[in-house]
């Protein structure tokens, strides 16, 4: 009853959160946003305090079920698991108890802290296993889903129906969609032959929430005098948690999937009030000296969050300072010096510091302006380009969508006078330049009017002080664009609607941090 | 598809069968016109090769399309099986292949058995002078596979300046006129898109260049409302009666205005059906030009074989107007006036755009949704939301993100193009200023 509960709710959740990633029409967003922002990390990053104490609590009260229920990549890996253990009873029964590896979970959990403290935003973003998972849908799931639209698309215009519209399929980020592959594989691999090992090693939610679950209140035990230690839990159980010679399990690593109740043909197996009955030799199976040990994971789990509190709170306060060398992502087309972040983000170093990369942003941004970068220390984090499309004035999709305070949430109104960044005019490129035709179609579409149309001036006649023709124009003089960068808000509408192709006359550059008008 | 389709029609119509349940005409012979001067017998059915059918998303290595010569040559089959004989090409049609490919499908036929019309379609600066003029025409006779031409145009005449730059100064008209003595040129004529005031110039001078026909847009909303639909043009029933007055032949041109006549908004099509719900919106439009006796073929741009078969339907014979239903038409132009539609014709002239706007497009997919009701004008309709996103969808539909109007740099080298005189640029952002409303929700 209990393992169907669960399934049931982690089926639930799973469709919903990779459907977040696949519907580029905000549709699902609008109902369900909300289970990205429960996402550990994103809300920790997020500073989103009620979300964590909540997961906490609920860790506290019943063990590890985020990882079986809320969290997409467990889920994932309990999907790929089943499948494999539908071929037969040997192949569902393929699992064997083995010790925690603790120095590599710890590890892991250590480089990661101070991954994200140093904000090697990139490197954090590959172990989390939200955005883990994110990435896996959006570069490879999300395609197919596109093309399946497409041809629905298709069909409904030949039905003359407006239901389903084409959406532009297009490569965004090579490297990253190369990670996601590899993690994909790396996952389903270790999922098909060991099920939770990923979890149980390398992920540092699955390290943090595994401490808690050490001292939840209901948990999974085996009731020794009805126990005929078969093993049959043991081998059924893809945590690989539990010793059955020993009736003992690690809490630590249980992510309370009820699997091995289900197992369990004597009943030995429950899943209740951990502390009701505790006996000294109950206490003594979790491992050694019960009292010391307690207190020692208790102290262990206290700093390693507060480690982590730490470094999201350095964080916050870090946003507001301005300086720091920016981070330069390589950009080929056209050459920014500095990266373009979406309004909200604040800064791009608050930005790259809350960013989990989990591709939420890139996957409803409906003009095709977010992509995730390849700079090294940015990888896979979200940067703006406005070669496919601009920032329009009425979306504020990104910031709705993100769940780790990457991008804070703005309005419209509000949007529409946040600078992030400002437009550079290159004469060589410029069409009245190039073509001497009257343009100004940078000018026509500036929603905040900082492009102004002035008269072309043949600089170097004045230069040389010998102007032909006394400097009588007798043609109307054809106008070039001038920008005022105090009311230019880098939207990239001149960008990408500039006439001149492959390199736009107009292109805008990013702000480091990003300011009001 | 098409062609099994018209195989069948073909039969039936063989067979001197109705081609379906409701036609009860159109089994018999096509309507003839006799032209005064030479004694042609012109078919009242014209086709013009201007809106000629492309092979989908084929290009040619130097990037321009394929024409479906296959499915020209079917449809030239089937007119000519049905009495079609007189074909109206130029050198500017269909990215400059509409010649090449009426030559390749009239040549199959006797040459006496069809008249050809071709112009002079020297717009471009650089084919001004009187060798590249001269040049132009010679090639018309290489691509027609012909040594003469029944009917030969200057191309789109709408003001002095561009008369005596093209054709005056040059002496490529003397030159014609020698043509046309030689007996190279059958009937020498002029198509006409302008004011009133140079129409009348043209008219003055007939005496010295005797125009042997003239070719003008008429339909039943330029009857009366030409001026009022773009002022540089004129009066479609004053052009009529000035040339009817010299007994000056007269060819039709844009009896449909490009489709404009043909689909048409809901209620008016409901006028047009509730009075006769057997017949095509577009043979109203037709029997209306074929109803002048002094009209001696009207051209039609039949781009598919149902085009085709309505027309021939319409024209076979032709069933002339009443006063009543005369009447009625000019009703419907006065309905048609509430319209804001954009008077464009598809006729391409304009394109191609430098930067790559698809001009016709665009203002066709806005003509489409004011006809269709699909234009909200504030965010209080109650259908706003499904005419926004009819008009928002179907615009990307109909035309690629990077050929629509928010595209447009406005340099205008459109403009001189338009033979309905309409300011593109103007029009495209006008329509792009819309565009953004309804993205933007602001309206």
């Amino acid at each position: 009853m209990l393992r169907k509960i669960r399934a049931v709710l982690a089926a639930i959740f799973f469709t919903i959160i990779t459907l977040l990633f696949l519907d580029f029409t905000g549709t699902i967003h609008a109902w369900f946003g909300w289970m990205a922002k429960i996402q550990f990390l994103p809300a920790i990053l997020a500073l989103n305090a009620g979300v964590v104490i909540i997961l906490m609590i609920l860790t506290l009260m019943f063990g590890r079920i985020y990882c079986s229920v809320i969290c997409p990549l467990g889920v994932l890996q309990d999907i790929v698991s089943w499948i494999n253990g539908r071929r037969g009873r040997k192949h569902r029964m393929r699992f064997s108890w083995s010790p925690a590896k603790s120095w590599l979970r710890y590890g892991v959990l250590a480089l990661f802290i101070v991954a994200i403290v140093a904000g090697i935003g990139s490197f954090a973003a590959l172990l989390e296993p939200y955005s883990a998972y994110g990435r896996i849908v959006s570069n490879l799931f999300a395609p197919l889903y596109q093309w399946g639209n497409n041809v629905l698309a298709y069909i409904a215009e030949r039905v003359d129906s407006y239901a389903f519209y084409s959406k532009d399929v297009w490569l965004k980020n090579i490297p990253t969609c190369i990670i996601a592959a590899v993690t994909f594989v790396i996952i389903v691999v270790l999922a098909w032959k060991n099920g939770r090992t990923w979890c149980n090693t390398i992920c540092p939610v699955g390290t943090v929430l595994g401490w808690l679950s050490r001292y939840s209140l209901l948990s999974v035990k085996i009731d020794k005098d009805k126990c005929t230690s078969c093993g049959l839990c043991t081998r059924g159980c893809k945590a690989s948690c539990i010793d059955y010679k020993g009736h003992a399990i690690d809490y630590s690593r249980c992510v309370a999937c009820m699997d091995c109740i289900d197992n369990c043909t004597h009943g030995a197996i429950s899943y209740s009030f951990r502390y009701r009955r505790q006996t000294p030799a109950a206490a003594t199976e979790t491992g050694g000296n019960p009292g010391s040990d307690t207190a020692n994971g208790r102290r262990n789990f206290l700093s390693a969050t507060a480690l982590v509190a730490t470094a999201a709170a350095m964080n916050a306060q870090e946003k507001k300072v301005d300086g720091g060398l920016a981070v330069i992502a390589d950009k080929e087309i056209p050459e920014r010096k500095t990266a373009i972040v979406p309004p909200g983000a604040v800064s791009l170093k608050h930005f790259y510091q809350h960013c989990t990369a989990c591709q939420l942003c890139v996957s409803v941004c409906p003009n095709d302006v977010l992509r995730p970068s390849g700079g090294l220390l940015t990888l896979m984090q979200p940067e703006m380009s406005y070669e496919r499309g601009y920032c329009r004035p009425e979306c504020t999709k990104c910031s709705e969508v993100c769940p780790a305070g990457a991008i804070l949430p703005v309005s419209a109104a509000e949007k529409s006078a946040i600078q992030i960044g400002h437009a550079v005019w290159i004469r060589k490129n410029c069409i009245v330049i190039t073509d001497n035709v009257e343009c100004g179609n940078c000018a026509r579409h500036c929603p905040t009017g900082a492009i102004v149309m002035v008269p072309v001036r043949e600089r170097h006649r004045y230069r040389h002080g010998n102007m032909e023709n006394d400097g009588e124009d007798r043609t109307p003089a054809l106008k070039i664009p001038a920008i005022d960068t105090e009311k230019c808000i880098g939207c990239g509408a001149c960008e990408n609607l500039c006439p001149a192709r492959p390199f736009s006359a107009i292109y805008v550059e990013g702000h480091e941090v990003h300011s009001e008008i | 598809m098409t062609a099994s389709g018209a195989a069948v029609a073909g039969l039936s119509a063989c067979a001197g069968k109705p081609e379906n349940a409701s036609g009860t005409e159109g089994s018999g012979e096509m309507t003839y016109r006799t032209n005064p001067n030479t004694g042609d017998k012109v078919s009242l059915l014209g086709f013009g090769m201007m809106r000629l059918p492309f092979i989908k998303d084929k290009k040619a290595e130097d990037g321009r399309g394929v024409i479906d010569q296959e499915e020209v040559n079917h449809l030239v089959d089937y007119a000519i099986e049905h009495g079609v004989n007189y074909f109206d090409t130029s050198p500017a049609y269909c990215q400059g292949m509409s010649e090449e490919s009426t030559g390749i499908a009239l040549s199959r036929y006797p040459r006496d058995s069809y008249f050809i019309a071709t112009k002079i379609s020297n717009f471009s600066e650089s084919t001004h002078s009187f060798e590249a003029s001269k040049e132009m025409y010679l090639n018309s006779l290489k691509y027609l596979k012909t040594d003469y031409i029944d009917y030969y145009l200057l191309h789109s005449l709408s003001n002095m300046e561009d008369f005596r730059k093209r054709y005056l100064d040059n002496g490529i008209l003397d030159f014609l006129m020698e043509e046309r003595a030689a007996g190279r040129i059958r009937n020498l004529g002029f198509s006409y898109h302008g004011h009133k005031e140079f129409f009348d110039y043209l008219m003055s001078v007939h005496d010295r260049y005797h125009w042997d026909f003239v070719q003008i847009q008429m339909n039943y909303l330029d009857w009366e409302y030409a001026e009022k639909i773009k002022s540089k043009n004129t009066n479609a029933d004053y052009m009529y009666h000035e040339l009817e007055k010299r007994n000056i032949p007269v060819i039709i041109m844009e009896p449909l205005l490009g489709g404009r006549l043909s689909k048409v908004p809901e209620n008016i099509l409901a006028e047009f059906k509730e009075r006769e719900p057997e017949l095509s919106v577009a043979s109203w439009a037709f029997r209306f030009v074929g109803s002048y006796p002094g009209v001696l073929t009207a051209l039609s741009g039949m781009t598919r074989m149902e085009h085709l078969q309505d027309n021939l339907k319409t024209y076979s014979p032709l069933d002339p107007l009443t006063e009543d239903e005369l009447a009625f038409l000019h009703h419907i132009a006065h309905l048609m006036m509430q319209y804001k539609t954009v008077p464009c014709n598809d006729c391409q002239y304009c394109m191609p755009c430098p930067y790559g706007i698809d001009i016709p497009g665009i203002l066709l997919h806005y003509n489409k949704c004011i006809n269709e009701g699909n234009l909200p004008t504030t965010s209080q309709d109650p259908e706003y939301r499904k005419a926004r996103r009819a008009y928002l969808v179907g615009y990307d539909r109909s035309v690629p993100k990077l050929r629509q109007a928010d595209h447009c740099t406005g340099c205008g080298q459109c403009n001189p193009h338009c033979p309905q005189g309409i300011d593109i640029p103007k029009e495209l952002h006008r329509i792009d200023a819309y565009v953004e409303k309804l993205k933007q929700e602001t309206l």
